[in-house]
């Protein structure tokens, strides 16, 4: 079981988010190019090692999180935003 | 695994009746299916990735257009990523009339594949069911019958009696939660040896003088003034004129070696297997809603598949949420399996696209080449891919039956939608 550390509910069983995936800026609607705006909508690193993502704790207190996660050995740990949120 | 290779030497003899009792008969060993090779300083063709998609490439550049200067790496064992993961299905069945017309092209490659291989790849055509168990997803079945009727795909709607009759160990009543109420069969699919597949086409392209690299990871590609120079790999540097990416869940380091950004995320899609039983199991079965597509194998194990996993990831750990969730699944669609034991479980690695379609051809540096975003569709896609590309690699020209499969689609928006892609939605 993967434990994701939600900084307002403490580490809990990772079924209970929803993930979003690597923060993707979004670029100004008004003034982006076609390929800024597809980029935005497809493109992502994909990185295999550590990285920063976004998950949605829909079971729990519905709020958005970031968290660090090893995409190759599944490791989680705080975001350092949320690191001494934890009460 | 087997480690299959030997040293530079004579070509190996071919497999027949004859072979088999003479081998039978003097005890004598099996020469090893294909050769090891010493690394040349260049190839005209370097394909990473010796799976089913590279190797069948390797095949047919030989067997179509006679270019055998060709290097196949593979930073494992041949086989050993999705060829070796996925669980073996063919069908033909798609929603839109590109993806019907590829996948049904693979499918006649794959009917006359143990005879153009010299290579026993075992597909037992069984017949496909896809089930529906809402009204949405029966109208979408009867869209698909007909996309499929209209390419010369045999296809069709039936009822729930007809599924009980080609299965009959499944509830068709209204007892499950989500009850039963018809399906998409498609005589055609059925189930194939992957492994087999995957042997069977490294055997070939190696008799047809293509080199096979096991164990020689690529670290690098050279690109200079826009066009693609060469590899760099474990096993020293290799110039090549042409460089093919078919490394599925990799596919995304790959090319940013080669500075091409590739709309794919790679998510790990586990598998499983029970123990051998009789044989039962008449057709492929599948069901969406419940997230699992079960066959039996001629040895008589189930095999079990499903959808991704939730989030994206390079770890092919299996977990217990997955066997839960297929279990409670399973048992849903045939209660009477309940006594049966898992032998194990796995994971592959599918290079999810935004549209559930592959990328296939030219990338924007001259000469390096993607065969990439199979997600969970790819095996099936093996032949007609391996025989595209090599088309697209001999003649420079990207083949009109990949032709919407290029990755300047998501520039332009026009990405495929292809909701049939997988049967079991993500």
């Amino acid at each position: 079981m993967m434990l994701i550390p939600c900084p307002w509910c403490g580490p809990r069983d990772a079924a209970e988010f929803a993930y979003l995936g690597e923060p993707a800026p979004r670029p100004d609607p008004t003034a982006a190019s076609p390929e800024q705006w597809r980029g935005y909508l497809y493109l992502r690193h994909n990185v295999a090692g550590p990285g920063t993502e976004r998950w949605y704790h829909r079971m729990g207190c519905r709020r958005h999180l970031l968290v660090e996660r090893d995409t190759t050995t599944n490791e989680v740990r705080p975001h350092r935003s949320h690191v001494g949120d934890e009460s | 695994m087997v480690e299959r290779g030997r040293r530079t030497g004579p070509r190996p003899g071919r497999y027949s009746a004859l072979s088999l009792l003479r081998h039978g008969v003097t005890g004598q060993a099996w020469p090893a299916a294909w050769r090891n090779h010493d690394m040349r300083r260049g190839y005209r063709v370097v394909i990473i990735g010796g799976g089913v998609h590279g190797l069948a490439t390797a095949y047919y550049l030989a067997r179509n257009h006679q270019i055998t200067d060709v290097a196949v790496l593979d930073k494992g064992y041949l086989g050993g990523g999705g060829s070796g993961r996925n669980t073996a299905i063919l069908r033909s069945n798609y929603l839109t009339p590109e993806g019907v017309r590829f996948y049904d092209r693979s499918l006649q490659l794959y009917r006359g594949l143990a005879a153009d291989l010299n290579f026993n790849v075992m597909f037992s055509r069984k017949g496909h069911l896809t089930l529906a168990h809402s009204d949405a997803s029966l109208r979408t079945m009867r869209w698909r019958a007909e996309v499929n009727k209209l390419s010369g795909v045999d296809s069709d709607v039936v009822g729930p009696a007809d599924v009980k009759r080609l299965v009959p160990h499944i509830d068709t009543s209204d007892r499950p939660r989500y009850p039963i109420l018809g399906a998409l069969y498609h005589p055609p699919g059925g189930i194939i040896r992957h492994d087999a597949v995957v042997w069977g086409y490294a055997r070939a392209a190696d008799h047809l003088g293509a080199h096979l690299h096991q164990h020689t990871e690529v670290t690098g590609i050279d690109v200079s003034g826009g066009r693609v120079r060469g590899v760099r790999t474990t096993n020293g540097d290799v110039a090549a004129d042409v460089v093919v990416n078919a490394t599925a869940g990799w596919a995304t380091l790959v090319a940013d070696m080669a500075g091409v950004r590739l709309p794919v995320q790679t998510f790990p899609l586990q598998a499983a297997v029970t123990e051998p039983v009789k044989p039962f199991l008449r057709t492929v079965v599948v069901s969406g809603t419940l997230h699992v597509y079960v066959s039996q194998t001629a040895r008589g194990e189930l095999v079990f598949g499903a959808s991704v996993d939730p989030f994206a990831s390079y770890s092919t750990q299996g977990s217990l949420e997955f066997t839960e969730g297929l279990a409670s699944h399973v048992l849903q669609l045939m209660p009477s399996l309940s006594s049966l034991r898992l032998l194990r479980q796995w994971a592959g690695l599918c290079d999810m696209t935004p549209d559930f379609a592959p990328i296939m051809g030219p990338t924007d540096v001259d000469g390096f080449l993607v065969d990439v975003g199979w997600g969970t569709y790819g095996f099936k896609a093996g032949p007609v891919s391996g025989e595209a590309m090599a088309e697209c690699i001999a003649t420079g020209r990207t083949p009109e039956i990949i032709s919407s499969f290029g990755l300047d689609r998501f520039a332009r928006g026009e990405l495929l939608g292809e909701k049939g892609a997988a049967a079991v939605g993500h």
